[in-house]
């Protein structure tokens, strides 16, 4: 965001993405694709979802996964890893990556702490959420302007909240309900289970968030395309991203 | 315009990188090196777990108004070997708990002696491995109390669980460790839901161990052996489901 340089042809570059953001981002996309599969590949294991302290067959499940629209199952069943049922192989890449997805965000919020990313670029200011202005930012993302011509490497208020949403709700969530489904977690830390209200809804929560998260990434990626993919891929892999020629 | 072009590169990309992955994902765990790495994660875990969190803890227990309405069963409901259904028959008169392995005074235990010890009752929640969790009141002795009658050696590392039930033809067995072993909660339960344990949920006396997963808590226990190591145990994984599909032997996460 500081030190725009001029390259030959003119056109403003920025650095984007620090060296941190950049590893942390490759590191969760990839860990993302494996929980997201071996997640659909235990889920299929007992793919019915209650509220409370309990659940199994004879009680009541709030839904299941045969209510859900075929393409939907067929997606998962697309997405599941490995691509034949095999529980006891879902659990181990689930529970290996779950330790380099907490472990990955844990570093990425020490760093991003101490090098002032998430003050600089994430704070939410009040002003911002004022519905003038939230209003205005969906205008723009509707004629598909992404960026503030005064200050173009700034993040706007939806990119802010849905950030902030991932990073510090949704993620969190995910690990959280996560451990609440542990046993001997539940031993340990009992609070886990009263946050959420027993470890079936912590089951429940898990799912909710795990949509959350693909709805995120769904949206994220079309937005990348939007805004220009290669300038957008490149910044997160060089840290350059150069000023779109329309706000430069 | 090029960027189209980019768009649509960009899309089929990711098409073709998302299947390459799930391929690779499926390629790496069939891998023997790659699967060492995959499975690593099991001991991490534990590792982690044991570390960070005191190993005493208890799990939660529960009132009788938050126990499950049916407590279902699960794995196997009926051992129907010709021994088991000759003492179900007699009612388990004949049943003998064998205690052995390396301990000072291997014990055989009929179940009214077992019935006899000092029991602990508890409303726990089981996990099942697939999701499911159902509630329920177990009662039985502590398995410590039985191993500290029997005078375990200073040898002794895992205890092993072997079953009247059996899977592919061998009776199903289960282990632990000590620290699991002489956890307060980890009893023999002879009663479920203050009835005696029938034959559905491991009758006479089955398993619990409430920190971990279900298929830790073995049913229709026959015989408790304490062992230096697990390597002379079914193919040395420490359990049926760990020796033939590759289930995780520490269950608690």
């Amino acid at each position: 965001m500081n030190d725009p340089t001029v390259t030959p042809h003119t056109v403003m570059a920025v650095k984007r993405h620090t060296l941190a953001t950049r590893v942390w981002h490759w590191v969760t996309v990839v860990t993302m694709f494996i929980m997201i599969g071996s997640g659909i590949g235990i889920l299929k294991a007992h793919p019915r979802l209650y509220w409370g302290r309990y659940g199994a067959n004879f009680d009541t499940a709030w839904t299941t996964l045969d209510q859900w629209p075929g393409w939907v199952v067929t997606l998962l069943n697309l997405l599941t890893i490995p691509a034949s049922y095999n529980l006891a192989i879902s659990r181990r890449w689930h529970l290996l990556f779950a330790l380099v997805l907490s472990f990955a965000l844990l570093g990425f919020m020490i760093v991003s702490l101490i090098n002032r990313h998430f003050q600089r670029d994430l704070r939410v200011r009040a002003a911002e959420l004022s519905p003038r202005e939230v209003a205005h930012d969906v205008k723009e993302h509707l004629a598909f302007r992404f960026h503030d011509p005064k200050r173009p490497g700034a993040y706007n208020i939806l990119q802010k909240l849905s950030y902030v949403a991932t990073i510090f709700v949704l993620i969190p969530v995910m690990i959280l309900t996560g451990l609440a489904m542990s046993p001997n977690m539940d031993a340990a830390w009992p609070w886990l289970l009263e946050i959420f209200g027993g470890r079936q809804s912590a089951r429940s929560i898990h799912f909710i968030a795990a949509t959350g998260l693909v709805l995120f990434i769904i949206a994220h990626l079309a937005l990348v395309i939007l805004a220009g993919a290669w300038n957008e891929v490149r910044s997160m892999i060089t840290g350059r991203w150069a000023v779109p020629e329309d706000v430069a | 315009m090029s960027s189209l072009i980019t768009r649509r590169a960009l899309v089929a990309g990711a098409t073709i990188g998302t299947g390459a992955l799930l391929t690779g994902c499926d390629k790496i765990a069939a891998n023997p090196e790659a699967r060492k790495i995959l499975f690593m994660g099991e001991d991490m875990n534990r590792g982690l777990q044991r570390a960070l969190t005191n190993r005493n803890a208890l799990v939660p227990e529960f009132s009788p108004a938050q126990m499950s309405p049916i407590f279902r069963s699960n794995g196997t409901r009926d051992p129907g070997t010709p021994g088991y259904t000759a003492m179900v028959a007699n009612n388990f008169a004949d049943y003998r708990l064998k205690v052995g392995g390396l301990v000072d005074r291997p014990l055989s235990v009929t179940l009214p002696q077992l019935r006899q010890m000092p029991s602990r009752t508890q409303i726990t929640r089981h996990d099942c491995v697939e999701g499911w969790s159902a509630i329920g009141k177990w009662r039985g002795p502590k398995l410590g109390a039985l191993l500290s009658a029997a005078g375990l050696q200073s040898t002794a590392r895992y205890i092993v669980f072997t079953c009247a039930d059996l899977y592919r033809g061998t009776p199903y067995y289960e282990s632990i460790d000590l620290i699991d072993a002489f956890h307060p909660q980890t009893i023999l339960a002879w009663a479920l839901n203050d009835r005696v344990l029938d034959v559905a949920h491991g009758a006479p006396v089955r398993l619990r161990v409430e920190r971990q997963l279900g298929y830790k808590h073995a049913k229709y226990v026959m015989a408790i052996d304490a062992v230096a190591s697990l390597a002379g145990i079914g193919k040395g994984k420490g359990g049926y489901w760990e020796d033939n599909v590759d289930y995780d032997w520490y269950a608690g996460i």
